[in-house]
């Protein structure tokens, strides 16, 4: 029976390793990407930021009945500072964008942003002078959730598109300081 | 003093846990949503769906109600003529081009209730959240297709016979 040695590699996916070859073993590679995006993804604290009906919905997806805990985004934090996904619910008036672009600004990279309803990500019936037709237009938007107001399970189907999004990241860094400038959107 | 302790500290904790433990005996009301769905109600209106007769033709006629009656206009119908090489439709016209902006949609159900036909129907499928707004531009293909439980529930105009 051959000696059989399992090493676990820590590396960042960059850069080629050849620890444990001189053994004669296993070599197991754990990329520093697939370590951060489980890290990411499975801790997404939310952004208090509840501006219309949908908020009434997003309070439910908290409590017990749909528990967003089970992902663990329970913890609504009221500063950007403490936040990794702003949830946009409701419609986002002309007055709120500038608001709502200077808190994205203030949250800490790396970033995402759920669009929650009709009105958030296209304006919905409010096809008027008062409401931004698309919050994209002001912050980049990672996932759009139709419905008015989406229900709590269609609000965690989101956050589990949102999560695995998350896993696919290539090329993460432990600190991330480069701004995120607006996606371009693909012809 | 040994008393005054159980009485301010002993006794306190005991009924708060009292109240604890009896709670674990409750059912659990949480739904394991990704797992599990629940029940949705039977009214529910989510994912539209264009529905067929039983012979293979389409049952909507391109009258534009539907878009006409939408309070967000997010239906876009472009009708055709049937002819008899080409019948899509029972009627004189059939709906070549067939749009919902599924992001701008409310799920408010008037296009059901305004189809003469039944033939655009709201059902339960509530998983639309998608990355790029421009998969939310439903074409009629992508109406069209079969819904697993389509027989099971009694959607259906108002102004529809069958």
């Amino acid at each position: 029976m051959p000696k059989r040695v399992e090493t676990i590699v820590l590396h960042d996916s960059s850069t080629p390793v050849v620890g444990g070859i001189e053994t004669g073993g296993v070599v197991k590679l754990l990329s520093l990407d697939m370590l951060l995006n489980q890290a990411r993804a499975n801790a997404l604290w939310p952004l208090t930021f509840g501006l219309a009906c949908c908020a009434i919905e997003m309070m439910s997806t908290v409590a017990a009945r749909f528990d967003l805990a089970r992902f663990g985004s329970e913890a609504f934090r009221a500063t950007p500072r403490q936040a990794d996904v702003m949830i946009i619910a409701g419609r986002l008036s002309k007055k709120m964008a500038p608001v709502l672009r200077q808190i994205y600004d203030q949250m800490p990279e790396p970033k995402w942003v759920i669009s929650m309803g009709a009105c958030a990500s296209s304006g919905g019936v409010y096809n008027n002078y008062a409401i931004v037709q698309g919050a994209d237009q002001v912050v980049p938007v990672d996932v759009y959730v139709p419905g008015c107001p989406p229900s709590p399970d269609a609000l965690i189907y989101a956050v589990i598109k949102l999560q695995e999004k998350i896993k696919k990241r290539k090329g993460n860094a432990i600190i991330e300081l480069q701004p995120r400038t607006l996606e371009k959107v693909e012809a | 003093m040994s008393v005054e302790i159980v009485k301010d500290v002993v006794k306190p904790i005991l009924s708060g846990l009292g109240i604890t433990a009896k709670r674990l005996r409750h059912r659990k009301v949480t739904v394991m949503y990704p797992e599990k769905q629940r029940e949705q109600y039977p009214r529910t209106r989510w994912r539209h769906y264009l529905t067929r007769y039983d012979n293979g033709l389409e049952k909507c006629i391109g009258c534009s109600l539907c878009a006409g009656a939408c309070p967000a206009r997010c239906i876009n119908v472009v009708a055709a003529e049937n002819t008899d090489e080409a019948r899509f439709s029972p009627g004189e016209r059939y709906a070549t081009r067939y749009e919902i902006n599924m992001i701008r949609c409310i799920f408010c159900g008037y296009c059901q209730d305004a189809c003469p036909t039944g033939a655009i129907v709201l059902r339960k499928n509530f998983e639309l959240a998608d990355y790029k707004r421009d998969s939310f531009v439903y074409t009629k293909e992508m109406l069209l297709e079969e819904y697993p439980g389509q027989n099971l529930e009694p959607f259906r105009s108002r102004y529809a016979k069958d």
